[in-house]
């Protein structure tokens, strides 16, 4: 059963992009079955009543689709939950009397904005490099025109879940983005519409991560591990073989 | 006073928009580089417009709140999309698509509209199979369908049960390529603030820049107000924390009326609020009413003993159990449109049969779907949204039945455009859920999704070009000019405002009290008496608001605070306005209810002779009393009907 617990948070706080950071401890009294969000909701209407400005942290859907939140939790993205998002998290995964420390993502791709909030357009930048298919508005077939086997749509689905949240570069020792690009273009090579332009896809966003300053895969997992929404690490596998197929051909 | 002019194109209903494209005007290839065109919004409807707008030539400046474009709300959406293409062989036309959609929405939207909407919605499922959407397939390799409320065919596609995030991820990389183009200017966390006329035209917008606090100017042809709804007025509701009617509401306060604001949906099927600290309200999809059973006990005594939790719902034997849906409503069941069903489950549990400790919720049950289907079977078909719900509650749904209760979750009414989605500012249009013009007074499942993207891909494109051809001549805009000046100091003013208020209360807990007011008294069930009280008291809130706030911090700099209260301050206007609009539609029609207005069973009793038509408030100045137009609804290929979902 849920009940009421006290823990101490340990948050990151931090001005600008150039200042120092520091870490700030907050008592915290709390229901169980408060999310980890509104937990941090109610210490925010703490320090605007006491006059303090709140701590800043992105989050917007509040279930677990809209990647806006982040946060290291205890040294883990998105905290101890797995498959699961910070907004997901609720309070009876912690215990009574326990210390959490909260972090921004720590990632060379993702500078910090203020406090608990990053700079994650990288991801943009990547996808804007070649995560489409290159199909204007009008003049395409008819839906089931183009048969798709089943196991290849579920797992073009599988990899499309991903929400471009930066977990899996904020969970690698490398800050490498490849979980990430990985997932699209595994689920536009898998699809017959995105077969087309495979070879130059797989080039041109490997190009622009390794530009943006990401590290390199050592398969270490982390990503996996780490990943709100389970994406595999088969699919860096198929990443890696669209690009050698690609370079290959050059 | 004005005159309301829809610009319905003539002929017969099937021909009209046929008709309208091969006589409108357009704007040629080397013209359409010299336009700019502002697109305010990311979601469906926007980033579907930005991207279509983009690969026609224009040059597209987009913007969003979030730090992407591919978190606007619209992939919160789960159940699926609606399209005419009756793969399923069960009859389904792109009529019968469109009956469904003007009787789902209680006769109460443009009949021309909804039917050019049910015609693109099957270039829709093609665009998006091409962009490399993952819908849902059979073993075939044909794509799957399912049914939602409202329909008894089986016509919406869906990708498991996050339709609205693969539609958006489409859209997104349609829009992204074109930003890697240069096609498409992004501007991400900039949140409108203000629309600019200049000669009475729609010619750029003021900005917050969320991270440095600047207020920036934008200029260009003509702007595009892709924002969707309103209904975090409630606060608690299932939209993002970030959504909000302030970009719609600026529209309206210079000069776009503002359509039906009464018109808000209440979704059956959302799990039910724990506590005051509640953030938001955390929707189960539709779909699970495919397989999902709804009932209370029939006794009284079963649900005081569930809701002193000393009995649970499978400790209620089956011929104690009520199935009020399939009891009232046999011929649609569980799947009754969603007005229906709301209001169904607070008619039971006002009875006194709610089944949790707050006597508010009644059960969503699998348990005959378990034993049909196995396990496996419904783990596979709603497996992600059975894990949230245990994450959120820590109740297992496969083996207890689940508890549910209705909650906001979308605004039909909205910025009241013309068949061209243009406002009634000239060179201003609406889309998507920012707009009112196709649900009527409700909203059928998995038709959301339907119009975000017929707005953005395959209807806005076309009539902009109508506007913007007698536009070609007119060389860009400087935002120098004297109507940005005092737009932006209009807006540096009310900033200055808000924080030398200084007062006690933060804004939340403002926003709070507005949105228990808006659900006592502008919520499922509205009275006469309700909603005068209503507005004395969101006039008093709004008083207390502007002399009580408190703001820490800059106005000159990143500001959380700050952004929710600019919101607020418009939430408060919005819900006068909501007020106001359900006082003067003294009938009940889809998500609109006065209880002074219903048949002897309860349901809703329309008045055709004195409402068919649209509630079209325009904006009079600050504490004056806005004026309602109509736009008289001429329904001249189907004949209204009482709604029966019994039959």
């Amino acid at each position: 059963m849920d009940k009421d617990i006290k823990v101490t948070l340990k948050v990151w706080r931090q001005r600008g992009p150039k200042e120092k950071g520091q870490f700030e401890t907050y008592p915290m009294e709390i229901h169980q079955s408060v999310s980890f969000l509104e937990m941090l909701d109610i210490l925010n209407e703490r320090l605007v009543k006491e006059g303090k400005e709140p701590i800043v942290f992105d989050h917007d859907c509040r279930e677990g689709i809209c990647g806006m939140c982040s946060l290291y939790v205890n040294g883990h993205p998105h905290g101890p939950a797995t498959g699961a998002t910070t907004c997901q998290l609720y309070m009876r995964r912690f215990h009574d009397g326990e210390t959490i420390t909260i972090e921004p993502w720590r990632s060379a791709g993702f500078p910090v904005i203020r406090d608990l909030m990053v700079d994650r357009s990288a991801y943009d930048k990547i996808m804007q490099a070649g995560g489409f298919v290159s199909v204007n508005t009008g003049g395409v077939p008819d839906a089931n025109a183009i048969p798709i086997p089943k196991k290849d749509a579920d797992l073009a689905m599988d990899a499309a879940a991903c929400i471009g949240c930066g977990a899996c570069a904020a969970a690698c020792k490398n800050g490498s983005a490849m979980l990430f690009v990985s997932a699209k273009v595994s689920q536009l090579a898998l699809l017959p519409q995105g077969r087309v332009e495979a070879a130059r896809r797989a080039k041109a966003m490997v190009a622009k991560m390794d530009e943006l300053g990401f590290g390199n895969c050592t398969n270490t997992r982390a990503c996996e591990m780490e990943c709100p929404k389970n994406i595999s690490v088969s699919n860096i596998a198929r990443l890696n073989r669209e690009f050698l197929k690609a370079k290959l051909k050059d | 006073m004005a005159e309301i002019n829809s610009k319905i194109p003539q002929g017969p209903l099937a021909e009209k928009w046929t008709n309208y494209k091969a006589h409108q005007k357009l704007v040629n290839p080397a013209n359409k580089r010299r336009l700019d065109i502002i697109v305010v919004g990311t979601g469906l409807a926007g980033a579907s417009a930005a991207a279509s707008l983009a690969e026609m030539g224009f040059n597209v400046l987009n913007f969003c709140i979030q730090d992407s474009p591919r978190r606007a709300h619209s992939i919160a959406a789960q159940g699926g999309i609606n399209a005419a293409k009756n793969y399923q062989n069960d009859g389904d036309s792109v009529y019968r698509l469109f009956y469904d959609t003007i009787k789902g929405g209680d006769y109460r939207a443009r009949e021309a509209n909804v039917y050019r909407l049910a015609e693109v919605s099957n270039n829709i499922i093609d665009q998006c199979v091409a962009q490399g959407v993952p819908f849902a397939r059979e073993y075939g390799g044909l794509l799957d369908n399912r049914s939602f409320g409202g329909a008894q065919v089986s016509r919406t596609f869906y990708a498991r049960g996050q339709t609205g995030q693969q539609l958006l991820l489409g859209a997104y990389s349609a829009l992204s390529r074109q930003i890697g183009k240069g096609k498409v200017k992004m501007y991400t966390r900039h949140e409108m603030l203000d629309v600019v006329l200049v000669d009475g035209r729609a010619r750029g917008i003021i900005t917050r820049n969320l991270i440095t606090g600047k207020i920036e100017r934008y200029a260009a042809h003509a702007v595009v107000v892709a924002t969707g709804g309103y209904v975090n007025t409630f606060f608690l509701s299932t939209n993002a924390m970030a959504s909000n009617g302030s970009a719609a509401w600026q529209c309206y306060k210079k000069g776009a009326y503002f359509a039906n604001p009464c018109m808000v949906q209440i979704h059956p099927t959302c799990i039910p609020v724990k506590g005051d600290f509640q953030s938001k309200l955390t929707l189960m999809s539709e779909s699970l009413r495919n397989d999902g059973r709804i009932w209370v006990p029939k006794k009284l005594e079963d649900a005081k003993a569930l809701q002193a939790g000393t009995k649970k719902g499978k400790d209620i034997p089956e011929e104690d159990r009520d199935y009020y849906l399939e009891r009232r409503y046999p011929a649609f069941g569980n799947l009754v449109p969603r007005d229906v069903a709301s209001r169904a489950a607070k008619e039971r549990c006002d009875a006194g049969y709610g089944v949790n400790n707050t006597g508010r919720a009644v059960f969503l049950d699998f348990s005959e779907a378990i034993g049909r289907l196995g396990k496996e079977v419904v783990k596979q078909k709603y497996g992600n949204l059975f894990d949230m719900y245990e994450e959120i509650t820590d109740d297992n749904p496969y083996e207890t039945p689940m508890m549910i209760y209705p909650a906001l979750h979308y605004s039909m009414g909205g910025l009241w455009v013309d068949y061209e989605l243009m406002t009634s500012i000239p060179g201003l249009f609406a889309i998507g859920e920012a707009n009112f013009s196709d649900h009527g007074a409700n909203r059928l499942g998995a038709s959301a999704l339907m119009q975000g993207l017929a707005d953005g891909y395959f209807v806005l494109p076309y009539t902009i070009q109508n506007y913007l051809s007698d536009q070609i001549q007119v060389p860009r805009f400087s935002t120098d000019l004297p109507e940005f000046e005092e737009a932006e100091k209009h807006i540096q003013e009310r900033i200055n405002k808000l924080m030398n208020i200084k007062g006690k209360e933060t804004v939340d807990s403002i926003h709070k009290r507005l949105g228990h007011i808006m659900w006592e008294h502008i919520g499922m069930a509205r009275d006469e008496k309700g909603l005068q009280e209503a507005i004395s008291m969101l006039k008093d809130l709004k008083k207390e608001f502007w002399s009580n706030v408190f703001i820490p911090g800059s106005g000159n700099d990143q500001n959380t605070e700050l952004e929710k209260a600019l919101r607020v301050a418009d939430f408060l206007e919005i819900g006068e306005l909501m007020a106001r609009d359900a006082l003067n539609r003294a009938e009940s029609c889809g998500g609109h209810f006065r209880v002074e207005h219903q048949t002897e069973e309860g349901e809703a009793l329309r008045h055709d002779d004195k409402f068919m038509y649209v509630a079209c408030w325009q904006y009079q100045g600050e504490d004056k009393d806005p004026v309602m137009l109509k736009e008289d609804l001429n329904y001249q290929f189907v004949t209204p009907q009482t709604r029966n979902y019994k039959k």
